[in-house]
């Protein structure tokens, strides 16, 4: 450091990065790739002098000094442009010259993360690495009296209900007296949960719908999208790939103008009608588009001035009550599409989920409750909402299922749980461990755009720049020369090749079980959890 | 693993033919238990077709509770079928006491009750004798209805038949469950031990029931008398066969498109398609995942034998039509044993599809495929 630099309260030195750049001067090429691609700019090119003491032979000549220059990469202490670990740098490194390393014991950036009294935004997930569900266990394996199945050639029926399922003896009487069923969708039980168009870059969009439409019509896996709110392309609206997608109306109303004048031309209803009080991200916040993200193309679908930040109101604003919202929006929502269309809240999961609930059991229009766990959700939000606020979703998606069990009315209302499914890449485990806790499908947002296209945040807070339109993989990004690094063909293909390794191993879990012709939902016998508490409370059973 | 045997009749038989059916196919299992349903029955109790029979197993101090709970509810004895054995029981068997099947006279205050209100008074009425029971250990109730007897007990079926003496006559019946082998899945427990009965709807099954612990939680939700007590994880198909025919007045033939509805390929071209697809979503709840063979018994006699969607459990149907007699087993050798007089080729072994029904008169094998039409019921 040079003797007049100030050392302020929020200076930094390299040691208190969390993030700290390796940069190794002898295989580095100097080509500066490195310092174009970085997200942050959190490393430039530096030149840098070298003192060389040249010691003479003989003891009367005096040592004299060199000084050389070289050039090289400098990282930036500067905590507005702290590094964040993405390793795009290495990416483009043809020497693997260079690359972020973690620094566990610094965690002096924490504290300098709010410069202008702002405190931090950012994108991705809470950091945190814990998983309850990737502690369940499935332990009921039948052996003898009940021989396992094969999961590879056995006939399978991995399909859930989306939609209000009448009573059977409703169903009976209805039947016989021709009288209005509630729609019901049956599709496959691992959903793309809603990331909005404005959110998500448009090629990352458009190879999310290839990829399911793909999955739907090649691969016979009735797989649906959530468009999240934001809108959705006015062609896709026309189109007959509109089934497969689940339209999103958030508090913020963004682009409901345009669907709702596209419905005369709607070749196909949409999957379902999906309104959203809350996320698990950011419990009691609205959606957070910020400027950064609103281009010319955002701004027209959401009906906005381009450049403007895009909060959400965390409730919706003509809404007054759940009882008022559960009557007036659900049956407005359906009688829009003539009652074809399943209509079903997402709230997050909350200690007031059941009391939402018992609100929904009683609507005869209530498709469904998705709940949302404090791990989901990947939109921009603030910190503190992200890594504090929230309820995990295990227990409150058995609270749930139990308290439908209570009313008889656990194949009338769906639920669909999200927050934290394949945090660390065990997709098909959670997911049938939710599914067994109650869950009649699974939701996932983060594990799309990781496997999917392979986004770089973790549960160890890097990347998350999601928020700001620098995503370096081009997925959160309204940037054109940031999404053209995203190939939507590619996206797609991945897509496509996780849910079918999802599958396999769905039906890998569910085999050994003895199920194969319905899902096992709410098969709690079948799991067991090493921790004596999470067993009782989730009622499953205690194995160590 | 169980072995099931069914026999109806158009006269009443005794219920060693069926016994003596388990005990050739007795490789198959571990002789741990037997099970016997009997309705339709002959003997002293042709004349009190009217009369619930209420059968289990009491101690001395029980019988005089059971009595007395009886007349506090103006339940008068009419004629009874007891038994106590006065030898040692078998090793493996507890001495319980007296084997009863007492026949009741309906106290007049229930005259003005519609059916319904007596049926599921009587069901209230076993519920509450099996709770008293459960206090003290000193009353076992299996059931209390009209031309219905159970018997149950701990033991190699044939040694139990010895020792139960169940050679009498008065236990000659028309329509017989048996099953060989106590229940192993959970605790052993008589009222875990099949053939299961409610309101006059019983069935046997052997396999695993894997879909036991959400379809326990629909059936008990769903708010009826007898639904509970699951000692046993087949005692769940007993009262889906009760909710398809008493509850959603549907036939017999509709109960394997519940518990195993076709598939979406399948139901294409089904006549019926949309009320199938509509009955296969309400009643998600009820599909098994097997693998069993489940045999049952109706109210009006006809008995029945499905299979689970994947049919890892065999079973067969074959019988007489001049003798009036047929069988259903889940293994041939003991159809062979029970009903030897019969034309085999004419044996049906239903597949997956299938439902095999014989009517109370005992004529013929009706083969009911989920494909047929399913010309109802509403
Ligand atoms: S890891 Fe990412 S943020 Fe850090 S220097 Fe490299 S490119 Fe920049
Ligand atoms: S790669 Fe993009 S989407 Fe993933 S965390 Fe980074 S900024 Fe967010």
């Amino acid at each position: 450091m040079l003797a007049e630099r100030p050392v302020t309260p929020s200076t930094l030195s390299r040691k208190d990065l969390p993030w700290q750049i390796k940069w190794d001067i002898n295989t580095c090429t100097k080509c500066g790739r490195c310092t174009s691609v970085c997200p942050v700019n959190a490393i430039e090119l530096g030149v840098f002098r070298k003192r060389d003491v040249k010691p003479p032979m003989g003891l009367s000549a005096k040592p004299t000094a060199e000084f050389s220059t070289f050039y090289g990469i400098r990282q930036r202490t500067d905590p507005a442009y702290a590094c964040i670990g993405c390793a795009m740098c290495n990416m483009v490194c043809p020497n693997n010259a260079i690359e972020p390393t973690r620094q566990y014991d610094s965690t002096t950036l924490q504290f300098q993360s709010n410069r202008g009294g702002q405190p931090r935004t950012r994108g991705g997930r809470r950091n945190n690495a814990e998983s309850l569900l990737d502690q369940i266990k499935f332990i009921r394996i039948s052996m003898l009296t009940d021989p396992a199945l094969d999961a590879g050639r056995h006939e399978f029926d991995v399909r859930t209900l989306l939609g209000r399922v009448l009573s059977p003896e409703a169903e009976i009487t209805c039947h016989r007296d021709h009288g209005w069923k509630p729609p019901v969708r049956e599709i496959y039980p691992l959903v793309i949960g809603g990331m909005s168009f404005g959110a998500l870059s448009p090629n990352m969009w458009e190879g999310l719908q290839m990829g399911v439409a793909y999955l739907n019509e090649e691969m016979n896996m009735p797989v649906r999208i959530c468009t999240g709110e934001g809108g959705c392309p006015p062609r896709l609206l026309r189109s007959r790939f509109l089934k497969y997608v689940i339209l999103q109306i958030a508090s913020g109303y963004f682009g409901w103008d345009e669907i709702i004048h596209a419905i005369p031309e709607m070749k196909e209803d949409p999957c379902a009608i999906e309104i959203k009080y809350g996320q698990g991200a950011k419990p009691g916040d609205g959606g957070l588009l910020m400027w950064y993200k609103v281009n010319k193309l955002i701004a027209a679908i959401r009906g906005v001035p381009a450049g403007v930040s895009l909060p959400s109101p965390p409730t919706h604003q003509t809404k007054y009550s759940i009882e008022e919202a559960v009557a007036k929006m659900i049956q407005s929502m359906s009688m829009a599409w003539g009652f074809r269309v399943p209509v079903y809240p997402k709230i997050s999961a909350s200690s007031t989920s059941l009391a939402v609930l018992n609100n929904l059991v009683r609507n005869p229009y209530a498709a469904g409750l998705a709940l949302d766990g404090e791990d989901g959700g990947t939109g921009a939000a603030y910190n503190v909402s992200m890594n504090h606020m929230g309820h995990p979703i295990a227990s409150n998606l058995r609270d749930c299922y139990k308290a439908l069990c209570v009313a008889g009315a656990q194949n009338e209302i769906p639920l669909i749980a999200g927050g934290g499914i394949g945090k660390h890449g065990n997709l098909a485990a959670n997911a049938a461990a939710l599914i067994m806790l109650g869950a009649s499908m699974v939701q996932i947002g983060k594990y799309v755009m990781q496997a999917g296209a392979g986004c770089l945040g973790s549960e160890k807070d890097r990347c998350n720049v999601c928020n700001i339109g620098v995503c370096p993989k081009g997925i959160t990004s309204q940037d054109p020369r940031l999404y053209r690094r995203l190939d939507p063909e590619k996206v797609a293909e991945r897509v496509v090749d996780f849910y079918l390794s999802f599958d396999t191993e769905l039906r890998k879990v569910i085999a050994p079980l003895g199920r194969s012709t319905s899902l096992p939902v709410g098969m709690s016998d079948a799991l067991g959890i090493s921790d004596k508490d999470a067993a009782e409370r989730l009622d499953i059973k205690y194995v160590i | 693993m169980c072995r099931l045997f069914a026999l109806t009749s158009r006269d009443p038989v005794s219920p060693m033919r069926a016994v003596d059916a388990l005990n050739v196919m007795k490789e198959g299992h571990d002789g741990s238990g037997v099970g016997l349903f009997l309705s339709g029955l002959g003997g002293p109790w042709e004349e009190l077709k009217e009369y619930p029979i209420l059968s289990g197993i009491f101690t001395d101090a029980g019988l005089a509770r059971m009595s007395e709970y009886m007349t506090r509810n103006g339940f008068q004895s009419k004629y009874s079928a007891t038994f106590k054995p006065d030898v040692e029981p078998p090793v493996g068997t507890p001495k319980r006491g007296t084997y009863a099947s007492i026949a009741f006279r309906i106290p007049d205050e229930w005259k003005g009750m519609t059916q319904a209100q007596v049926d599921s008074n009587l069901v209230q009425m076993r519920l509450d004798l099996r709770a008293m029971g459960e206090e003290k250990g000193d009353i076992m109730v299996f059931s209390f209805w009209p031309d219905t007897i159970m018997i149950k007990e701990v033991g190699d079926p044939l040694t139990i038949a010895g020792y139960l003496r169940l050679d009498r006559e008065e236990l000659y019946a028309r329509h017989i469950l048996a099953q060989g082998r106590q229940n192993t899945n959970y605790a052993i427990n008589l009222y875990a031990c099949h053939p299961f009965f409610l309101e006059g709807i019983s069935t046997m099954t052997n396999g695993e029931n894997t879909a036991f612990v959400p379809i326990r939680e629909y059936l008990t939700s769903r708010g009826v008398t007898g639904y509970r007590g699951y000692q046993s994880d087949s005692e769940v198909f007993t009262h889906i066969a009760h909710y398809t025919t008493k509850r959603l007045g549907l036939d017999i033939r509709a109960y394997k498109h519940i518990i195993t509805p076709m598939n979406d390929d399948e139901m294409r071209d089904h006549p019926d398609r949309e009320f199938l697809a509509d009955l296969k979503r309400s009643c998600r709840k009820l599909i098994i995942d097997g693998p069993n063979c489940v045999i049952g018994c109706l109210p009006d006699g006809s008995m029945f034998m499905a299979q689970d969607r994947k049919k890892f459990r065999p079973g067969v149907v074959g019988g007489n039509p001049e003798l009036g007699i047929y069988g259903f087993s889940s293994e041939i050798c003991g159809l062979n044993a029970a009903i030897p007089e019969r034309d085999k080729t004419k044996d049906f072994q239903p597949m997956h599809l299938d439902t095999a029904i014989v009517g109370p008169d005992c004529r013929e094998v009706q083969q009911c495929s989920q494909n047929d039409p399913l010309r109802l019921q509403l």
